[in-house]
Formats: C-alpha cells, structure tokens, sequence
C-alpha cells in the first residue's frame, strides 16, 4: 500500500467530482491508500497569483503546513492547477528561509517544507505492472491522445517529472491497461485554462486545436488529468463545434476513469454519467479507426 | 544595469523593482523570440511576450505605462511555455505577475481586461469568508459583477442534471484563519504601494 495525503482541491467537489470519485474507486485495487488532509483550504488558482503574490504563497502554504501536521510525507494533488500551485510554493519557500518565516506568520502554522507534492500520474506510474495486470478485466483497448497540458510538466525546473516537450508517463500508465497512445502535436498546449467563464471565446479557439489534432490522428478518447482541461474540453464542447463549424463526438476521460474502466468498475461508479459529452466508446474487437468528420453546417456568427 | 533616475518622480524603473522584487533580470533576455513563438495567445496581445521584455529593458516612463495598460499582462495564462522554451530562463509569467497587482495598484488597467479582472476577484472572495471555492457563488458573483447575465444560461441545468453544481458552499473550520490570511496579504500590498 502507498500511503498517500490527498488534497482533492474545490473543483473536485464540484464540477469535477467524478475525478474525485474514479480516483477513490480504484484507489484500492491499485494499492493507494488515500488520507484527505483535514480542514484543507482553496490553492487560490490563479486569481490569487494574479493578484496578490503573497496570498499565493499564503494559501497552498497552510495546505502544505496542515499536511506537514499530520506527519504525511507526501501529498497527492489530482488537480493539475493545484499541483503545480502546490509545487511551486514549496519550491519557493524551501528556497527563500526569510519568505518562510513571513509566510509561516501569516497562515499561523509553521510550514517546514519537508512534504512532497506528487501528481496523479507520478502516483500511478508507481504501480507495479505486474500488480496491474492481474487485476485487468476488461484492457483498454482504444486510441487515445494522452493530454497533459500545461501544468503537468512545466516549469521543467520546479516539477521536474517528465519531459517538459514531449512528455511520456501518461502514455506509459494507459499502454499498460491496453490502450494504444497517439504521437500527437498538442500534448502539452493550453486549453486555455481559467478563461472558460471569462473569455470563452479564447477557450474555444485553443480547445478546438487541440480536439482537432486528436481527432485527426485517429484518437477515440482524450485521457486528461486536470479538471481545467476537462473542462474546457468537455463542458466547453458546443462553443467549440460553433466555432469549428463540425461536431466532435471524442469523449473526455479522465486517466483514473480510463483505469477504473479496465479494472472493470462500473461507469457509474466511474461517474462516466456526469460528462456533457457522452462516453461512447466504440465496441472492440480491434477495429480500423474511423475518423469522424461530420461536417455541420459552417458557423455564421464571425 | 538599470538606470534609477530616467524617471522623473525618482521611482524605481519596473526593471529594477522587479529585479527586487521577485528576482528576475529582464536584461537576460537578449530576444531570440522563442517565446513569443510558443506563445499561445501571442496573436492576441497588444505586445507578444518576448516584446514586452524589449520594452521593459528600454526603462522609459512613456513605455513603462504601456506595459502596464497592456492587454497582454491579463491575457497570459500562466501556461508556462515561455519558460520552458527560453533560452535564458527568463521567469516571464513571474513578471507577468508582477505587472499585473502593479498595474492593478497603479489602476492602470487595460479596458478589456475588466472581465477577467472581475473573474479573479469574485474567485477570491468566494474563498475568503468560507476558506474553499464554491462555483456556483463565483459564476453569480462574477456575473453581478460584469452583468453577463445570460452567458452559460444553457449550460447551467446540464451541470445541475449531472449532480455538478452544489447549491451551498462548504465552511471550513479554519474559515477565520483564512479571513485573517487574507486581511494580512492585502495590508501588505496596500503598504507596498505607501512606500512607494
Ligand atoms: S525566449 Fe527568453 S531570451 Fe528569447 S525573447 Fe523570450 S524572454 Fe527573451
Ligand atoms: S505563460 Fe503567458 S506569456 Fe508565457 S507562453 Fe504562456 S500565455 Fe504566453
């Protein structure tokens, strides 16, 4: 068992929540055992660091010190915007003891920067393959494009995890439940992130590039692991069919769904029912992929 | 290095008030313009990244107060490719926070920047009385505040039907050490902005 604090983040409690439900379905059978850090607060995303530099700091700090309180050695952040908020604060602490001592003051706690911050991919590239394989019942065979966007892998420095360009651990983690991963353009582009109630229209535009080249390669799911991304790929669906004048039907999954489906966990259990796109995956036995254009008619608006 | 005195009224440059302040010399950059390059929002911005950093090496008042009433400072995302690509390491989205509480604190800001503005703040105080993000008071507040009302209409009962939206927002036990975190921070910045 990997013994792990688990920090879900507020997305997770809400328009994410299936996240948070796939990952505690398989949490079990894939060895995790999960702590949820007691009293946790918002990481403030990215409207505290666009704001207030020392409220960034401020916020994840509590988390980490509330973590660091209950003897935990590291913390898994599911939230790909958390985890590099996270991340990043840690680093920034540990390396500046004045900003320490300030920040310690403000949140009241003392934060001492032993913990570890670990994504969701890093926590399940742990698992054993051999450990895995005997509890597949139903291997993922499909094509997927495995996205991992911006904040997975960047700043390379700081989270210092995979290739910040052409990143490979998610590919890893979905070959081994079967899939079949796509070498694609847009792995690590953003979806425009924190503009979807904002500036919808730059979300569409990005989002759409990157279904696009998805679908294009002959992918039949998207595999993310950031409710942001999920998103804006998902929920965002229709503006971007508006602004490419086609329809997508690509599902959106994410990586603890993909596994909990191989693990032969129910979708409901999955929470595969809250998507706004559904998930319908095409029924193997292997076949050719098809790729799906289905052109609409061209939008007007613009 | 950065000249102090170009400015009339014996304020610090950016430059160096960034150099101070979190660390980063803009004068690394010798503009290769990878950044603006992988910059996915380059061809929306008044100025691209990797311009934004000539203009900042240049210390003068009148493009000095460009970049802060740039739109550019507002439309990154923080996605971090800039860095990941740069040759010099520059920390840009580290700068771009730094223009950004500065242009806000000289209240300088781009007109289009008001709806992302209003996003951020009506984010945190959806935070600040409860200690975590409750969505469906960051969508209402935002909205009270730009009055867009009948965007995302359609979307709102899909997320409903699809148990997604949480009526209530969730109290912390912790809500008033938040309180307090929050108080603290903005003292500081609002005490930044007297020294200056
Ligand atoms: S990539 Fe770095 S060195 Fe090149 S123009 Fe941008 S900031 Fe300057
Ligand atoms: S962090 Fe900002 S400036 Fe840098 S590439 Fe991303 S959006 Fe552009």
């Amino acid at each position: 068992m990997m013994r792990l604090g688990y920090f879900p983040g507020c997305s997770l409690l809400g328009t994410a929540r299936e996240y948070d439900e796939s990952l505690r379905a398989i949490s079990h059978k894939t060895g995790i055992e999960l702590f949820e850090i007691p009293d946790w607060n918002c990481c403030g995303a990215s409207a505290a660091h666009c704001i207030n530099h020392d409220l960034s700091l401020a916020l994840p700090a509590r988390i980490l010190a509330l973590a660091e309180k209950e003897k935990l050695e590291e913390i898994l952040v599911p939230c790909a915007a958390c985890f590099n908020r996270l991340d990043v604060v840690r680093h920034e602490l540990i390396s500046d003891e004045k900003l320490r001592q300030r920040i310690s003051g403000i949140i009241e706690m003392d934060f001492q920067g032993n913990i570890k911050v670990i994504n969701i991919i890093e926590a399940l590239s742990r698992i054993p393959s051999d450990g895995l394989k005997e509890q597949i019942l139903k291997p993922f065979q499909y094509t997927v494009a495995c996205y991992y966007g911006c904040l997975l892998v960047r700043p390379p420095k700081i989270v210092n995890f995979d290739r910040a360009e052409d990143p490979q651990i998610m590919d890893d983690v979905m070959k081994k439940i079967g899939a079949d991963t796509i070498d694609w353009a847009y792995k690590v582009e953003c979806c425009g992130a924190g503009f979807s109630v904002s500036r919808t229209d730059i979300v569409a535009k990005l989002s759409g590039k990157i279904i696009k080249d998805a679908v294009q390669r002959g992918a039949e799911a998207i595999i993310v692991a950031c409710p942001m991304c999920h998103s804006n790929l998902d929920m965002r669906r229709s503006e971007i069919e508006r602004l490419e004048g086609r329809k997508y039907s690509i599902p959106v999954l994410y990586i603890t769904q993909a596994i909990g489906l191989a693990l032969g966990i129910s979708n409901k259990k999955l929470g595969l029912h809250r998507h706004i796109v559904p998930v319908k995956l095409p029924l193997k036995v292997k076949t050719v992929v098809e790729k799906e254009f289905v052109p609409t008619a061209k939008a007007e608006e613009e | 290095m950065a000249g102090e005195s170009n400015h009339h009224n014996g304020d610090k440059t950016l430059s160096v008030r960034i150099y101070e302040q979190v660390n980063e010399s803009v004068f690394r950059c010798y503009q290769c313009g990878k950044c603006s390059a992988g910059c996915p929002l380059s061809e929306d911005m008044d100025y691209p990244p990797s311009q934004l950093m000539r203009m900042l090496q240049l210390e003068t008042p009148e493009v000095e107060a460009n970049i802060l009433r740039s739109y550019t400072i507002w439309l990154c995302l923080t996605c971090e490719t800039c860095i990941a690509r740069c040759p010099q390491e520059v920390d840009i989205p580290k700068i771009m926070d730094f223009l950004r509480s500065e242009s806000l604190r000289r209240k300088k800001v781009h007109p289009s920047a008001k709806d992302i503005i209003s996003f951020h703040k009506s984010f945190l105080d959806s935070i600040k009385y409860t200690g975590r993000l409750h969505e469906v008071g960051l969508i209402a507040g935002y909205k009270f505040r730009t009055y867009h009302l009948l965007k995302d209409l359609p979307v709102a009962p899909k997320l409903f039907l699809r148990g997604k939206l949480k009526l209530f927002p969730h109290f912390i036990k912790g809500k008033s050490v938040i309180s307090r975190i929050f108080t603290k921070t903005f003292r500081e910045y609002k005490g930044k902005e007297a020294e200056k």
